[in-house]
């Protein structure tokens, strides 16, 4: 029989059918507070499509790169410019031109990995993060010359529509997220992946099969740096509603990688498992704190045992799991698959008995 | 040969004129020059240290040698670099297994196809239906290889999980996946049992005998070489010590001390 190729499995139609009846249909009918919108869910897409940026180029193709947040302030300021320069664009149009302008960054600041390599380059993508930063700090056309250090940014129209509701911003959010990860998996499970992937497992062979390592390298850099500067676009415009540089330190860029290995390197439903650890984790201690101790904790306690606790599952998950909570996940399913042998498992186990 | 070849060796494919290679002050490679026929099987031994693996590094272009050039149908190559030498239509695998160990088998193949992949990555992005059909195409022809070196029932795991003869016949399927002209295959037998070996021998023999793949390969069980190969260079201290059919070479006087020693 010849063997016939499918990019989706109908089980990954099937996931995607649930993700989607889960965002659209039931998250926004069962909740209705506004700070779940507002402080959770919004930064958390925002986040995991960074955090899919830093697996493209780090999970993927094996590059170190710290400065994902560089990337996203070069998209929101970039966005912040277009609406406010060139308006015709229209929301889609600006964030898709800020993303381009982010991956000119990334193009930029990526030829470094051409010579080095390792924590080397982590070291040199650095740059990325704080040259960004310091230019938009610098030169004041950036931020359109205000003073006050702090930028609201514009409200959000969609084809004349303002999207302002906690809710519409979810959508937005939601949408663009969505788009943007489906094609970051064709391209994971396309040729493109597999070059990626070549490149990061063995750079030599990769290149004798006819990989170019430094279209390859250029490219991750690329598509990653357009990945955050759109999740910076919509951090800053959705989630922040303001524009400052400060809010893209290296904290950021420290926290988007460490959703990118928690979550499990080279997936891309790792990165939304990360963001949202890291995301709900802090949330789920603070609850702790209040309703178990009754705020008995300083509040300031509970923020550095959530630093303590991060730092020792990452030590943990680098020793015992170095695929993150995606392979963990993976790896609970598969249990569950042997405990409980479905009907074609059970076919095949008999007719190896006989 | 007894047999009749549906491709007949033809004329050189690819020339080695005068190579030099030299780490600081070590040579590998000393003033080396040979041949390589249109779909001959060819063989590269010598003793260890003799420069075989770094000549096959030279005619990829993984190291620059310091004097010499590489000819390949007739045209002088500058500037050789892996990349331009696959696009050249040459392939290879390595002494010391360079797979994509995270990667199923199937995927390590496809990375083969590269050169057969014209799409780009907006195109794989969008799922575009010419990327469906490449793709389909160059996983039909992944499917074939596979089945060809009898792996379908590991083509999903990962490589890295597989034993070590499992993983050289892994990369000689990546090789076979560019549909080059050429493949150098270093030492593609070692460290295999003899049943492994005899397989070996025999998908080697077949995909020159179907495909007419020119063969270059390293090799040091002298059994194995012997039988297989149409011509055999002998390196010994980086210097050519004999040139020529088995038969020759195996009553060639310098191959023997290389090989037994000499009294001095």
């Amino acid at each position: 029989m010849k063997p016939v190729f499918m990019t989706y499995t109908k089980k990954d139609l099937i996931n995607l059918a649930v993700c989607m009846i889960l965002s659209v249909l039931i998250i926004p009918t069962f909740i209705k507070t506004e700070y779940w919108y507002t402080s959770i869910l919004i930064p958390w897409l925002c986040l995991a499509l960074a955090t899919i940026g830093q697996q493209i180029v780090m999970g993927y193709t094996g590059q170190l790169a710290l400065g994902a947040a560089g990337f996203m302030a070069a998209g929101a300021f970039a966005m912040f410019n277009l609406i406010l320069r060139v308006p015709d664009l229209g929301f889609v149009g600006s964030l898709i031109v800020s993303g381009l302008i982010a991956a000119a960054f990334g193009i930029l600041f990526g030829l470094p990995s051409l010579k080095v390599r390792g924590i080397y380059l982590m070291v040199a993508t650095l740059a990325s993060q704080f040259f960004i930063i310091w230019m938009i700090d610098k030169f004041g056309w950036f931020k359109n010359y205000d003073s006050s250090g702090i930028i609201t940014a514009q409200d959000i129209v969609i084809l004349g529509k303002p999207f302002t509701t906690p809710l519409a911003m979810y959508f937005v959010c939601l949408a663009v997220t969505t788009i943007l990860t489906l094609l970051a998996m064709n391209m994971a499970r396309g040729s493109t992946g597999r070059n990626w992937m070549a490149v990061r497992d063995m750079d030599i062979a990769a290149e004798s099969m006819g990989v170019s390592l430094l279209r390859t390298k250029v490219q991750a850099f690329a598509i990653s740096a357009f990945y955050c500067g759109v999740a910076g676009a919509l951090f800053a415009f959705c989630y922040l509603k303001s524009l400052e540089p400060v809010a893209f330190d290296i904290k950021l860029s420290f926290k988007i990688l460490f959703m990118c290995i928690l979550g499990g390197l080279g997936t891309i439903n790792g990165a939304f498992i990360g963001a949202a650890f890291i995301l709900l984790f802090p949330v789920l201690l603070n609850a702790i704190g209040n309703n178990v101790f009754h705020g008995a904790i300083d509040a300031t306690i509970i923020s550095s045992i959530e630093q303590v606790i991060f730092g020792l599952l990452m030590i943990i998950f680098m020793i015992y799991e170095p695929l993150g909570m995606a392979k963990l996940w993976e790896n609970i399913k598969q249990k569950w698959r042997t405990k409980l042998p479905s009907s074609t498992n059970l076919k095949s186990s008999l007719s190896k008995k006989t | 040969m007894a047999f009749e070849r549906k491709f007949k060796i033809g004329k050189p494919i690819l020339e080695v004129n005068n190579i030099s290679l030299s780490f600081g002050g070590v040579k590998a490679i000393t003033d080396t020059s040979f041949n390589v026929l249109e779909h001959e099987v060819r063989a590269i031994i010598g003793p260890n240290g003799a420069g075989k693996s770094s000549m096959l590094n030279c005619i990829n272009g993984i190291y620059k040698p310091q004097q010499g050039t590489v000819s390949f149908r007739g045209q002088q190559i500058s500037n050789i670099t892996p990349n331009i030498m696959a696009q050249m239509g040459l392939s290879r695998t390595f002494q010391n297994l360079a797979l994509f160990k995270r990667m199923s088998v199937l995927d390590n193949i496809l990375v083969g196809r590269k050169l057969h992949t014209k799409t780009n990555f907006l195109e794989v992005a969008l799922q575009l239906p010419k990327v469906k059909k490449e793709e389909k195409l160059n996983r039909e022809r992944s499917e074939e290889i596979i089945s060809f070196l009898e792996i379908e029932d590991i083509k999903d795991t990962p490589v890295g999980k597989l034993p070590y003869g499992l993983q050289k016949k892994v990369e000689l399927g990546r090789a076979l996946a560019t549909d080059s002209t050429i493949i150098l295959l270093d030492e593609p037998m070692a460290g295999m049992n003899v049943e492994e070996k005899r397989d070996m021998c025999r998908f080697i023999l077949k995909v020159n005998d179907e495909l007419g793949t020119t063969m270059v390969l390293i090799e040091h069980d002298m059994g194995v070489v012997m039988d297989i190969s149409d011509r055999v260079v002998v390196l010994d201290y980086g210097k050519v010590i004999g040139d020529g059919t088995p038969d020759e070479v195996r009553s060639n006087q310098k191959v023997i001390d290389a090989y037994l020693g000499v009294e001095h």
